[in-house]
């Protein structure tokens, strides 16, 4: 019966089958897991200090170059930008006493109306390590992680407008997902028209798209999207695309609606990290309340 | 090009653990180099050729489980999906201690086309869970199939030279 088998003089263990299969069954169910729960961040944070010093050690040549080469710049061009960014500050720190003016009218006004005040939030700098680490992923990693107080959900963007959201923190890092990785959603309003929607990102190509957005809504090529800050994650009122493309047929019921964002999502070094906004009052609940007519209505 | 046809040209020395330790954190380190844009597609899994040359040399030494840990550590500095590179590292693994002895029998340029097909299941596989996780294929991702068996050669070659060295050293 057992004439197939094969006489093993040395004990070597399980079979190479039996280990890929274990192995296999056994990642196989970490994916799982993964995807599913949030179970394994802990495991994964701890792993990640082994392999943070690979990490360092991988960019330092990124570094050295980055750093040698801002040494190695001559005097005229450190001279000109300096210039440049003297005018620019002058322009700036103007229209910055304008809009502080328009801040305090503002709150008067909300003071006024009885309305909830707008929610202040600070920022911290980070720089990106690592951009780009999947051929899939639109992700990158900034220098700052949990031992600076970085949450997950964060909003990080640059001196243009939002370049993602902190996704999962590491000790010394954090990673970015970029507003363009698939299926990213940020809530957007059109600054011109106050139209609320939300801006998806489309994932192989550096683009947002707007989508369920009616043929006849109120967009115009060139509209500038703002966050609305109608999910109380960012804060209201920062750019975040600009519309490039609009196909209205009417075949279809929805607009199709393409936006290229205004951060710098593939670009820059330095970017910001908003501070946690306060969270919103919890939802409530929508129970079902009879109303005198016998109708059932929601809150 | 004499040296392609000689794929085991002396006895070696036994391979010391922390070589093969040492060879398979630094492919983790040039893994991870920031790679970009269509460098990114281009770029050869260092670490997935350097553990086949292990799997295949030393199937005793270096096994499905190592390379299945060593997926793991990919996956925490990918930040890919915990498994995901562990799952195509096994199967690279399985593939490279099953057909260890074969390989071993061609010269460097015959095991290019054996590794070739090995390496194709392995991207493959990674391929497969990322399409099953998020409906999209990256077809530019297998271009780095390609390369990565183009440095199946220089690999052996240098593998091969970091054994030959101990023998001259002692």
């Amino acid at each position: 019966m057992d004439s197939t088998q094969t006489f093993q003089v040395f004990n070597r263990g399980p079979s190479p089958g039996a280990r890929l299969v274990f192995f296999a069954v056994l990642s196989l169910l970490l994916m799982f897991v993964d995807a599913r729960f949030r179970y394994l961040e802990a495991a994964r944070s701890a792993l990640s200090v082994l392999v943070s010093p690979i990490q360092h050690l991988a960019t330092l040549p990124g570094t050295l170059w980055h750093k040698s080469g801002d040494f190695l710049v001559a005097q005229s061009r450190l001279l000109e930008a300096n210039e440049v960014l003297h005018r620019q500050h002058e322009r700036d720190s103007a229209q910055l006493v304008q809009s502080q003016s328009l801040l305090q009218e503002n709150k008067q006004l909300r003071n006024l109306m009885a309305m909830q005040q707008r929610n202040q939030f600070s920022v911290q700098f980070a720089e990106i390590v690592y951009a780009e680490i999947d051929v899939f992923k639109r992700k990158v990693l900034i220098n700052k992680g949990g031992s600076t107080h970085i949450q997950a959900g964060q909003v990080v963007m640059d001196d243009k407008g939002i370049v993602g959201q902190v996704t999962r923190i590491y000790p010394w890092l954090s990673e970015v997902t970029l507003i363009t990785e698939k299926n990213h959603a940020v809530p957007v309003q059109v600054l011109r028209s106050g139209l609320r929607s939300i801006a998806f990102g489309a994932g192989n190509t550096s683009q947002l798209s707007l989508r369920y957005m009616p043929v006849s809504a109120d967009i115009q090529k060139g509209d500038v999207l703002v966050t609305s800050g109608i999910d109380g994650l960012y804060p209201p009122g920062i750019p975040v695309a600009v519309v490039e493309k609009i196909e209205r047929d009417p075949a279809y019921p929805f607009a199709s609606i393409v936006c290229s964002p205004l951060g710098g999502v593939d670009k820059h070094r330095h970017l910001l990290v908003l501070s946690a906004l306060p969270a919103l009052p919890e939802r409530t609940q929508a129970t079902p309340v009879v109303t005198p007519s016998g109708k059932a209505g929601g809150n | 090009m004499s040296y392609l046809d000689q794929a085991h040209p002396e006895i070696q020395r036994p391979v010391s653990n922390l070589l093969i330790m040492a060879s398979v954190l630094g492919a983790l380190l040039l893994n991870s180099m920031p790679w970009q844009g269509l460098w990114l597609s281009l770029r050869p899994d260092f670490v997935a050729v350097a553990m086949l040359y292990w799997c295949t040399h030393k199937p005793l030494r270096f096994g499905i489980g190592m390379a299945w840990a060593v997926g793991i550590l990919a996956d925490v500095s990918d930040a890919s999906l915990l498994g995901q590179h562990a799952l195509s590292y096994t199967v690279l693994a399985f593939g490279g201690v099953v057909l260890s002895r074969r390989i071993q029998m061609f010269d460097l340029r015959e095991q290019t086309t054996q590794v070739f097909f090995i390496l194709l299941l392995t991207y493959a596989v990674y391929a497969l869970v990322h399409w099953q996780v998020s409906g999209q294929v990256a077809w530019s991702y297998l271009l780095g199939c390609l390369t990565s068996t183009l440095l199946w050669v220089p690999i052996s070659l240098l593998f091969q030279s970091m054994r030959q060295m101990r023998v001259d050293r002692e």
